[in-house]
C-alpha cells in the first residue's frame, strides 16, 4: 500500500454506513414504511441511482459478489459504470450471472429467475411516495401513511379505468405491503409486481435525492391494489424472444429498420444467454447464426 | 326529530393572541335541524365553524358529539384517527370556493366516489353507479362525469362539491358561504337543491352566511354574531322578523330591496 489517502472500503465511511444500516434495519422491522436517511452526496448525478448504491455500499462485505442491472441488462451504461465503481472501491467480485450474484442492485427490473435468500436485491428509486401526483404536501401524505387513509390511490386506479377502460398503469405500480403500507415498488413494470410477494431475496430499496430507505422483509406479502371487478394483471406478451424463444417472460421492443422492422428480445439478458447456452433458440437465431449480428 | 341532540357546543371560544375569534358560544344542534350563522364578515363565524368542525383547535371549551352508537363523544379528545374518519364519512363540509372541496385535477366521477373507496369500497362499477346517481341527484348531467371540475362552471362545481359530502350519507354537513360567489339566478337554483336535500336526507346542518336571504330559505334557527360573541339567538323567521338586539336590527334593515 502507498501512503496516499485511499476511499474507505466501499467509498462511504464507517459513520455514513452505520447510519445507512440502522435505517435499513428500521425499514426491514416496518415492511413499506419509507425510513427517511442522511442521503450522502455520491459521485454521479441524482437519478442514476445514489439511493441504491449507498444501500448496498452499506451491505457489501469483501465476500460479497454483486451483479447491477438497468432495464434487466448488465451491459446498459449504469450497470456498468455502478459495477465498475464497486471494483475500484471494495475490490468486490461482480458478475452478470443471477444466480452467483449475492447482491443484486437494480434499476426497473427483477430478474427471471427466482432468487434465493442467500440474495438481495437493491433498487434504484427515483420517487418513493406511492400517493406523490396524488397529494403534493408531505404533511399530509405522511399522515395518511401513519392513518392507513389510501382512498386516494384507488381514485387514481379509478381515473385510470374512467379514461382508458382498464388499469393503465405499467410501472411504479401501487402495492400494500404486509396488509399495512401502501408501497411504490419504483418503477418496475408491473409484470415484475407477482415476484416481489412471498420472495425469499431481501428487498431494499433507496431513494438518494428523496431521502428515504424502504424495504420488503423476505416472505411478506406484496398485493397489488386493484378493483373486484378490474382484477390486477400482468402484461402479457403475444411473442416469444427472438433469440431464446422464451415465453412468458418480460420482452423488449427493439426496433430494426425505418421499414416497421421489429423485434421482441428478453428484457433479463442473463437470463437469455444462459438459455441460448442451454441450446433454446428464438426466431431469429434459428435459420442462420449471422443473422444476430 | 329525536329528544337527543346531535352536537353539544358549550363554552368554546377561539383567541389569536389577545384577540378575540369567538368567545364563550353555547348551543345544541338535533338532528335534521338547518343552523344558520350569520354577522358581518369578521365577526367570528368562520373561526366558530372551523372549531365545530376540529379544522382549528378552540382555545377553550368542548364540542360533543353523537355518535352513531348514540355515545356522546368530545372532538377534541378522539384520537386523530378517529376525527378524521368522522369527517369523512358522518360529515361533510362544503368551502366557499370549490376548488378548495374537490380535487381539481380528477373527474368528477372520482371526486364522488373518493369517500367510497377511502371507507373500502372495491368495486369499480358499482362506485361509478353511485357516483352517476349523484350527480343526476345534483343536476349535473351524466354524461359529465368523466370530467374535471375544471371543465364545470361556478355553479356546477359547487353542486359537484355537495355531491362529494353526501355520497357517504353524512348526518351532519358544515357550509361556508356555500353560495358564496355565484350569480343570483344559480344562488337560488343551489339554495332550492340544498333545501331539497336536506329535507329528503334528514341532514342536520350549520351554515355560516353574511347573506340573510341564504338564512332565511335554508335555516330553522339562526345565530347572529358580532365581535366574536352570539349576540341573538333563535327561530329564523323570529329573528328576522322580529329582531331585539340593535344590531339585528341593523342587519336586518341594511337588505337592500330591489
Amino acid at each position: 500500500m502507498t501512503d496516499l489517502a485511499t476511499y474507505n472500503f466501499a467509498y462511504l465511511d464507517e459513520q455514513t454506513k452505520r447510519m445507512i444500516r440502522r435505517a435499513i434495519l428500521k425499514a426491514i422491522a416496518i415492511p413499506g414504511y419509507q425510513v427517511p436517511f442522511a442521503s450522502r452526496e455520491m459521485p454521479m448525478p441524482y437519478g442514476w441511482g445514489t439511493g441504491g448504491v449507498q444501500v448496498t455500499a452499506s451491505i457489501i462485505g469483501p465476500e460479497d459478489v454483486l451483479k447491477v442491472i438497468d432495464q434487466g441488462a448488465d451491459d446498459t451504461t449504469n450497470a456498468v459504470s455502478i459495477r465498475a465503481f464497486f471494483q475500484k472501491v471494495a475490490n468486490v467480485a461482480v458478475t452478470t450471472h443471477t444466480s452467483d450474484a449475492t447482491i443484486i442492485q437494480t434499476r426497473h427490473r427483477i430478474p427471471e429467475q427466482k432468487l434465493g435468500e442467500n440474495q438481495v436485491l437493491v433498487y434504484q428509486v427515483p420517487i418513493p411516495e406511492p400517493l406523490r401526483f396524488l397529494e403534493p404536501r408531505e404533511t399530509e401524505t405522511r399522515k395518511m401513511h401513519a392513518l392507513e387513509e389510501y382512498g386516494l390511490m384507488h381514485v387514481k386506479l379509478y381515473e385510470d379505468i374512467a379514461h382508458n377502460g382498464r388499469i393503465s398503469k405499467t410501472y411504479a405500480y401501487p402495492v400494500k405491503v404486509d396488509s399495512r403500507y401502501v408501497m411504490d415498488p419504483s418503477p418496475t413494470p408491473k409484470f415484475d409486481n407477482p415476484k416481489m410477494h412471498m420472495s425469499d431475496a431481501l428487498q431494499l430499496f433507496g431513494a438518494g435525492r428523496e431521502k428515504r430507505i424502504y424495504a420488503v422483509p423476505p416472505y411478506t406479502e406484496v398485493v397489488s391494489l386493484d378493483f373486484e371487478d378490474y382484477p390486477f394483471e400482468v402484461q402479457k406478451f403475444d411473442q416469444n424472444c427472438a433469440l431464446c424463444g422464451a415465453h412468458g417472460v418480460y420482452l423488449d421492443e427493439v426496433v430494426l429498420d425505418d421499414k416497421g422492422g421489429r423485434m421482441f428480445v428478453c428484457s433479463d439478458t442473463d437470463h437469455c444467454e444462459d438459455r441460448r447456452e442451454h441450446g433454446h433458440v428464438g426466431e431469429m437465431l434459428a435459420p442462420s447464426k449471422e443473422a444476430a449480428e | 326529530m329525536t329528544d337527543t341532540p346531535l352536537l353539544k357546543v358549550s363554552g368554546v371560544s377561539k383567541f389569536y393572541g389577545s384577540r378575540i375569534g369567538c368567545k364563550d358560544v353555547n348551543f345544541e344542534l338535533w338532528p335534521g335541524e338547518v343552523l344558520a350563522i350569520v354577522g358581518e364578515s369578521g365577526s367570528g363565524k368562520t373561526t366558530l365553524l372551523n372549531c365545530l368542525s376540529t379544522r382549528l383547535m378552540p382555545t377553550a371549551g368542548s364540542v360533543e358529539y353523537r355518535m352513531r352508537d348514540g355515545n356522546f363523544r368530545d372532538l377534541y379528545h378522539m384520537s386523530e384517527a378517529e376525527r378524521r374518519f368522522l369527517m369523512r364519512t358522518d360529515w361533510g363540509f362544503v368551502h366557499q370556493n370549490p376548488a378548495d372541496g374537490l380535487r381539481m385535477t380528477v373527474s368528477a366521477g372520482a371526486n364522488v366516489g373518493e369517500r367510497l373507496m377511502a371507507i373500502g369500497d372495491r368495486h369499480y362499477g358499482k362506485i361509478r353507479e353511485t357516483a352517476s346517481d349523484w350527480l343526476s341527484r345534483v343536476e349535473i348531467s351524466t354524461d359529465r362525469i368523466d370530467d374535471q371540475p375544471r371543465a364545470f362552471s361556478g355553479g356546477m362545481r359547487q353542486r359537484l362539491q355537495i355531491a362529494r359530502n353526501l355520497v357517504t350519507g353524512p348526518r351532519l354537513v358544515f357550509m361556508d358561504e356555500p353560495t358564496g360567489g355565484l350569480d343570483v339566478s344559480v344562488q337560488a337554483r343551489l339554495l332550492d337543491l340544498l333545501r331539497g336535500l336536506v329535507n329528503d336526507l334528514g341532514l342536520a346542518a350549520i351554515v355560516v352566511t353574511h347573506d340573510l336571504a341564504v338564512a332565511r330559505l335554508l335555516s330553522h334557527r339562526m345565530m347572529v354574531m358580532k365581535d366574536g360573541h352570539v349576540i341573538e339567538h333563535g327561530l329564523t323567521d323570529r329573528v328576522l322578523d322580529d329582531p331585539r338586539e340593535p344590531y339585528t336590527q341593523l342587519l336586518v334593515s341594511s337588505i337592500l330591496q330591489v
